[in-house]
C-alpha cells in the first residue's frame, strides 16, 4: 500500500495503531464505568478472586495495535509532506511502547485490585498514554510532536496521581504536572522560535533549511536550545531531572515503571528524530551541550543512586543514569549510535519493567516494603523471584551474558564510530559505580537474613506477573547470547534517520 | 590413542564441549536434590577432566598455530566470531583448569554445608567462564568470558564466605570490573583502528595484532590492558583485593581463585600485551616499571606474608609473590623469562591450590586459621603433615618440585636483561623459605601441647583422593618440566618474534642471544 497524504484517509491508515489504541481506550473506559466493579464495595469482595477482564481486554487492544504496527511494514510512503512518517524507525519504537504498555498492564492486574483503583480509567489512561508516545515517534511535524507529547503527558499526570488514597501519589502527580507544564512551555517556545527561523514546522523542511543556511541563525539557536530543554525534561537528564526521583517514588509502581520506560523512550525517539533530521546542520552548535548533558547526567545520577536505600528511588536514579548513556548516542549522532539507542531502549524496557515488577511483588502489590532492608533474605524465601531480580539487576548493570551488556556495547560502538573516547570512558567508569548499587541490592537479597523473620514467607506472585518475569528474564539472557538478529533489525530500522554526512565526524573535536 | 581420537573427530568438538558442558552440568545440578548436588558436580567436572586429557595427546607440539580451532560468526555486523582455539599457552592453562575444578569440588564436600545446589551450580558456571577465557580466540568473546567469571565468584565469596564476605566480594568485584571496563574502551579503540587499517571489522586476535598504531597509541592502549590484567594478577600495588577475597572465600573458592582466576591476568599479559602492543611492551620505561613492580611484589609480599598470624592470609600473600615472578619473567622479554613465567603459572596453580585445600582441611578440623592455635599436628596427623610439607616445599621452589623450574627460568631471564633487579628478585626465593617454613614448623612440628590438636584426625580417603593428584603433579612437573616447555615454546617464540619485529633500533637487543642458555636451562 502506498500513502501520499493527499487524502485525509491516508492518515487513518498511517496512524492505524494509534487509532486502535484510542478507540480501545474509550471502550475500556465505558466498560469500566458501566461494569459491576464498584471499588467502594470491594472491601467485602476481597475474599473473592479478583476479576481481570478489563486487564485482559486491554492486552487484547495492545495486541491489535501491534498487529496494525506489523501491517504498517508493508506500507510505503511517498514524499515528505505528510504530518506523520511511516518508516521503520517509528515502527521499531512502537514495538518498544507496546511492549512497555503490555508489561505495565501485566504488572497492574493484582495491583489495581489490591489498591482499589478504578480499573477502567486506569487501563484506558495507559492506552491513551501509549497512543501519545506513538504519535511522538511518528511525527514529522513539530506540532504533531507537541500533540503526542501532550496526549502522553496528560495521561501520565493522571496516572501518577491515580492512587488517590495515597498522599505521596497526589503529591507526585501535582509536582509532575507543574514541572511538566513548565517544560511544555519551553518546548512550545522553542517550536515557535524554530518556526520563526525556518518558516516551517516540518522536520524534513527544517533540516533542509538548516543545512542550506536559509534559517535565521540566532532564532534557530534559541529555538534549538528551548526544544532541547523540553526534551531533556521529558527524558529526565541532569540538570532537568529534579522531578524524577520524587515522582517515580510517589507514583503507583506499575505507573513508575511505565513512565521510566515508555515516556522516556518516546521522548528519546522524538529527540533523535528532531535533532538528527531537523538540526543536523547545526550539529556543531548543539553537540557540546549534548556532550555535557550526557557526561554530567551519568556522573551525577550514578553517584546519587549510591545514596539511595529506597529501592524505588534507587531505580529512579538508575533510570536517569540510563538516560545519560542514551545521550551519549545522541552526541555520537551516527547511524550506529541511533540503532544502538533503539536496541538499548528495547532492552531497557524489558530489564527496567522486570525490576519494577519485582518491586511490586515485594511491596505486596502495594506501596509498602520499598526499603532495601525489605529485600534481605529474599533469596532464601523466594529463590525464583530472587533469581529473576538478579538477572534484571545484572542486565541493568550491563553485565556480559545479559542483553544489558550488548546494549551498552552497541552504544559504545556508536560512540567509538564518532571517536567520543572521553565520553566512553566516563560511561564505563560510571558503569563501575552503578555496579555498586545494583550489587548492593543483590547482596541484600542473597547474603543477608531477613530482618523480620515473620515476613519471611513466600510472596504472592500472580500468574500474569510470573509470565512477565519469566519471559523478561529469558529474553534478557537470550538477547545477551544471541543479539545479532535484533541488532541487525535495529540497524536497518534507522535507515530513515541515518542520512548523516561524512563531514560530520570532522566537527567532533 | 590418537587413532581413537581421530575416529571420534575429537579435534572438532572438544573445545566446545569443554566450554559448554559445564553449563549442562549446572542444569543437572539444579535439577538434582540438595544431597546429590555435590556428587553430580564432581562427576561432571571429572568427566570433563578426562575429556580434556585427550588434548594433551592430540596437541601437536612444536607449532605456534592455533589448534582445535573453529570459528563461526556470532555478531556478524561487527565482525565478532565465536572462535575457539588453543596454542601451547592456552593448552596448559585449560588443562590446569579442568584438573583443578574436580579437586576443588571434591575438597569442598565437607566445607560447604548450606545451599549446596547453588554453590555447585556456580562452580560449574565458573568453569565455563574460565575455560572460555583460555580457549577464546576472538577478543570480544574473550572479554565476555573474562567478565562472566566475576558473577559466580562474587556469589561464591559473598554467600559461602567468612565473616567479612560481603566486603571482600564487593571489593573483588568492583576492583576487577574497574580494570576490565577501561580495557573495554581500549578494545573498542583497537577495533575501530583495525577496521580502518584492514578494511573489514574483526575482533580476531590475529587481525587485531595487525593494527597500525603509533607508539603513543600503543602506550595508552597498553596501559588500559595492563591495568585490567594487573588487577587480576594482581601486581603490586593493585593487590589489596586479593588477601580479602582469599581469606573470606570458602576453600574451593580460594582454590579456584588462586589456581586459575589469577592466571587469567598473566595469560592476558602474554596473549595481548606483548603481541598487540610490541613497541610499548619493550619501551624501556614500561619494561622497567613492570619489572620493578614485579620485584616489589615478590619482596614486599614475602615480608608481609612472614608476619601474618592467619595461615590463609599468609598463603594469600604468597600468591602475590609468585605472581611477581610471572611478571618479571614476562617482561624480561626473553625465551627463558617467558617460559619460566608460564611454568610459574602452572606450578603456582598446583601448589597454592593444594595449600588452600590443606588449610581448608585444617579449618574443618579445628575451625581456626590462626597459626598459633596449632602445633605438633605432625604427630596427630602424619599424612596431613606429609602432604603439607611437600606442598610447602613445592611452593618455595625446591629443586625437584614444580616450583623450581619456573622460578629458576624466570630469574634467569631477568638476569639476562636486568641483572641488578634479578639479584633483588632472587632474594624472594630466600624469603619464601622464611615465611613458609616457620609456618610449617609452628603448625606441624612444635610441641603438641593442646588437647584439641591431639584429636585432629588424619586424612580421610576422600581427602587423600583430593591431595594425591596434586602432590603427584608437583613432583612430575618438577622432574619433567620439559613436557610443558616443549608445548609452550613455539608460542613463546612467536610472541617474542613479534616483539622483536617491532623493535625500534638495534640498540635494544632483547632475547636474541638467549637461545643457547635456553637449551641448558629449559631442557
Amino acid at each position: 500500500m502506498t500513502l501520499d497524504f493527499v487524502s485525509t484517509l491516508d492518515y487513518v491508515w498511517a496512524l492505524l495503531p494509534e487509532f486502535i489504541l484510542c478507540a480501545w481506550g474509550i471502550v475500556i473506559l465505558l466498560m469500566g464505568v458501566s461494569g459491576k466493579r464498584n471499588p467502594a464495595s470491594a472491601g467485602d469482595a476481597a475474599a473473592e478472586m479478583p476479576s481481570h477482564d478489563l486487564g485482559y481486554l486491554t492486552l487484547a487492544g495492545i495486541v491489535a495495535a501491534a498487529v496494525a504496527n506489523g501491517w504498517l511494514y508493508g506500507v510505503t510512503e511517498v514524499g515528505s509532506a505528510g504530518l506523520v512518517v511511516v518508516d521503520q524507525f517509528r515502527l521499531f519504537a512502537n514495538w518498544i511502547f507496546l511492549l512497555a504498555a503490555a508489561l505495565a498492564v501485566l504488572m497492574s492486574f493484582t495491583y489495581v485490585y489490591r489498591q482499589r483503583l478504578q480499573a477502567g480509567e486506569y487501563y484506558a489512561l495507559i492506552l491513551f498514554a501509549t497512543a501519545g508516545t506513538m504519535f511522538m515517534a511518528g511525527a514529522r511535524d513539530l506540532i504533531v510532536v507537541f500533540l503526542g507529547l501532550e496526549v502522553m503527558s496528560i495521561s501520565v499526570y493522571a496516572l501518577t496521581a491515580f492512587n488517590r488514597r495515597d498522599r505521596r501519589s497526589a503529591e507526585a502527580g501535582l509536582k509532575y504536572f507543574i514541572l511538566g507544564a513548565f517544560s511544555t512551555g519551553f518546548f512550545l517556545y522553542g517550536l515557535a522560535l524554530v518556526y520563526g527561523a525556518t518558516g516551517t514546522t516540518n522536520v524534513d523542511a527544517i533540516g533542509e533549511a538548516v543545512r542550506t543556511g536559509a534559517a535565521q541563525e540566532t532564532l534557530l539557536l534559541f529555538g534549538i536550545a528551548f526544544l532541547a530543554v523540553g526534551f531533556a525534561f521529558k527524558v529526565g537528564v541532569v540538570p532537568f531531572h529534579m522531578w524524577t526521583p520524587d515522582v517515580y517514588e510517589g507514583a503507583p509502581t506499575p505507573v513508575t515503571a511505565y513512565m521510566a520506560v515508555a515516556v522516556k523512550a518516546a521522548a528519546f525517539v522524538a529527540f533523535f528524530r528532531v535533532f538528527l533530521v531537523g538540526f543536523l546542520g547545526a550539529y556543531a552548535a548543539w553537540y557540546p551541550i549534548v556532550w555535557w548533558i550526557a557526561a554530567v547526567t551519568m556522573v551525577v545520577a550514578n553517584i546519587l543512586a549510591l545514596a539511595q536505600f529506597n529501592v524505588k528511588r534507587m531505580l529512579a536514579y538508575s533510570s536517569i543514569a540510563h538516560a545519560g548513556y542514551l545521550m551519549v548516542a545522541l552526541a555520537a549522532a551516527n547511524d550506529r549510535a541511533s540503532a544502538g539507542m533503539l536496541f538499548y531502549l528495547l532492552i531497557y524496557a524489558i530489564m527496567n519493567m522486570g525490576a519494577f515488577a519485582v518491586v511490586v511483588i515485594v511491596g505486596r502489590q502495594g506501596e509498602e516494603s520499598l526499603e532495601i532492608d525489605d529485600y534481605a533474605g529474599l533469596g532464601a524465601s523466594n529463590p525464583m523471584l530472587a533469581v529473576f531480580l538478579t538477572v534484571f539487576l545484572l542486565a541493568l548493570a550491563g553485565f556480559p551474558g545479559t542483553a544489558g551488556f550488548m546494549g551498552k556495547i552497541f552504544l559504545l560502538q556508536g560512540a567509538a564510530d564518532s571517536r567520543l573516547w572521553v565520553l566512553s570512558i566516563v560511561l564505563v567508569l560510571m558503569t563501575v559505580v552503578s555496579y555498586y548499587y545494583y550489587l548492593r541490592l543483590a547482596w541484600y537479597v542473597w547474603m543477608r537474613d531477613a530482618r523480620d523473620p515473620s515476613r519471611n514467607g513466600e510472596l504472592f506472585v500472580p500468574l500474569p506477573m510470573r509470565f512477565a518475569l519469566g519471559a523478561g528474564a529469558a529474553a534478557l539472557i537470550l538477547l545477551g547470547v544471541f543479539p545479532a538478529a535484533t541488532m541487525d533489525f535495529a540497524q536497518t530500522s534507522v535507515a530513515a534517520v541515518s542520512a548523516f554526512p561524512e563531514a560530520l565526524a570532522s566537527l567532533i573535536p | 590413542m590418537t587413532a581413537l581420537l581421530n575416529a571420534v573427530a575429537y579435534d572438532a568438538w572438544v573445545l566446545h564441549a569443554l566450554v559448554w558442558l559445564p553449563l549442562v552440568g549446572m542444569a543437572w545440578v539444579l535439577a538434582s536434590s540438595e544431597e546429590q548436588a555435590k556428587h553430580v558436580a564432581f562427576r561432571v567436572s571429572t568427566a570433563l577432566f578426562v575429556l580434556s586429557l585427550g588434548l594433551w595427546s592430540a596437541f601437536e607440539p612444536g607449532s605456534a598455530e592455533l589448534q582445535f580451532a573453529s570459528s563461526t560468526p556470532w555478531i556478524d555486523a561487527w565482525g565478532i566470531d565465536y572462535a575457539l582455539g588453543l596454542d601451547g599457552l592456552s593448552l596448559v592453562l585449560v588443562l590446569l583448569t579442568t584438573f583443578t575444578m574436580p579437586l576443588a569440588i571434591l575438597g569442598s564436600f565437607r566445607y560447604i554445608e548450606t545451599k549446596q545446589k547453588g554453590f555447585y551450580a556456580l562452580m560449574l558456571l565458573l568453569q565455563t567462564g574460565v575455560v572460555g577465557v583460555f580457549a577464546a580466540s576472538d577478543l570480544f568473546l574473550f572479554y565476555v568470558f573474562f567478565e562472566l567469571t566475576l558473577v559466580p565468584m562474587y556469589f561464591i565469596v559473598g554467600i559461602w564466605g567468612g565473616e567479612r564476605r560481603v566486603y571482600a566480594a564487593v571489593k573483588f568485584f568492583l576492583y576487577t570490573a574497574f580494570g576490565s571496563l577501561l580495557m573495554l574502551v581500549a578494545i573498542l579503540y583497537l577495533y575501530v583502528q583495525t577496521r580502518g587499517d584492514l578494511g573489514y571489522a574483526s575482533f580476531a586476535f590475529a587481525d587485531l595484532a595487525q593494527a597500525n598504531l603509533s607508539l603513543n597509541e600503543q602506550l595508552w592502549l597498553f596501559s588500559a590492558f595492563a591495568l585490567a590484567f594487573a588487577i587480576k594478577v594482581p601486581v603490586f600495588p593493585l593487590h589489596t583485593w586479593l588477601p580479602d577475597a582469599h581469606v573470606q572465600a570458602p576453600t574451593p573458592g580460594s582454590v579456584v581463585l588462586a589456581a586459575v582466576l589469577l592466571k587469567m591476568g598473566t595469560y592476558g599479559f602474554v596473549r595481548f600485551l606483548l603481541p598487540f602492543f610490541p613497541e610499548a611492551a619493550q619501551h624501556p620505561t614500561v619494561v622497567t616499571v613492570m619489572i620493578v613492580l614485579g620485584v616489589i611484589g615478590i619482596v614486599y609480599a614475602a615480608w608481609v606474608a612472614a608476619v601474618q598470624p592467619d595461615a590463609k592470609k599468609l598463603v594469600a600473600y604468597t600468591s602475590v609473590a609468585h605472581m611477581g615472578f610471572v611478571v618479571v619473567g614476562v617482561f624480561a622479554l626473553t625465551v627463558n623469562g617467558l617460559q619460566g613465567a608460564i611454568m610459574v603459572m602452572i606450578a603456582h596453580g598446583v601448589s597454592t591450590g593444594a595449600l588452600f585445600l590443606l588449610l581448608g582441611m585444617l579449618y574443618e578440623r579445628r575451625h581456626t586459621r590462626e597459626i598459633a592455635d596449632f602445633g605438633g599436628l605432625g604427630r596427630a596427623a602424619p599424612w596431613l603433615a606429609t602432604a603439607f610439607v611437600i606442598t610447602a616445599l613445592a611452593s618455595i621452589g625446591l629443586p625437584g618440585t614444580s616450583g623450581f623450574p619456573g622460578e629458576f627460568l624466570a630469574l634467569l631471564g631477568l638476569f639476562e636483561t636486568h641483572p641488578v633487579l634479578g639479584v633483588i628478585a632472587a632474594t624472594g626465593v630466600i624469603f619464601a623459605a622464611y615465611y613458609m617454613l616457620p609456618m610449617v614448623q609452628r603448625i606441624f612440628f612444635n610441641a603438641l601441647d593442646r588437647d584439641e590438636n591431639r584429636e585432629v584426625e588424619d586424612l580421610s580417603g576422600r581427602e587423600i583422593a583430593v591431595l594425591a593428584p596434586l602432590v603427584a603433579a608437583m613432583i612430575v612437573l618438577g622432574v619433567f618440566p620439559n613436557a610443558v616447555f616443549e608445548r609452550t615454546e613455539p608460542t613463546v617464540r612467536a610472541v617474542l618474534e613479534r616483539v622483536e619485529a617491532a623493535a625500534p633500533a638495534p640498540a635494544v637487543e632483547i632475547g636474541m642471544d638467549t637461545t643457547d642458555t635456553d637449551e641448558e636451562g629449559g631442557r
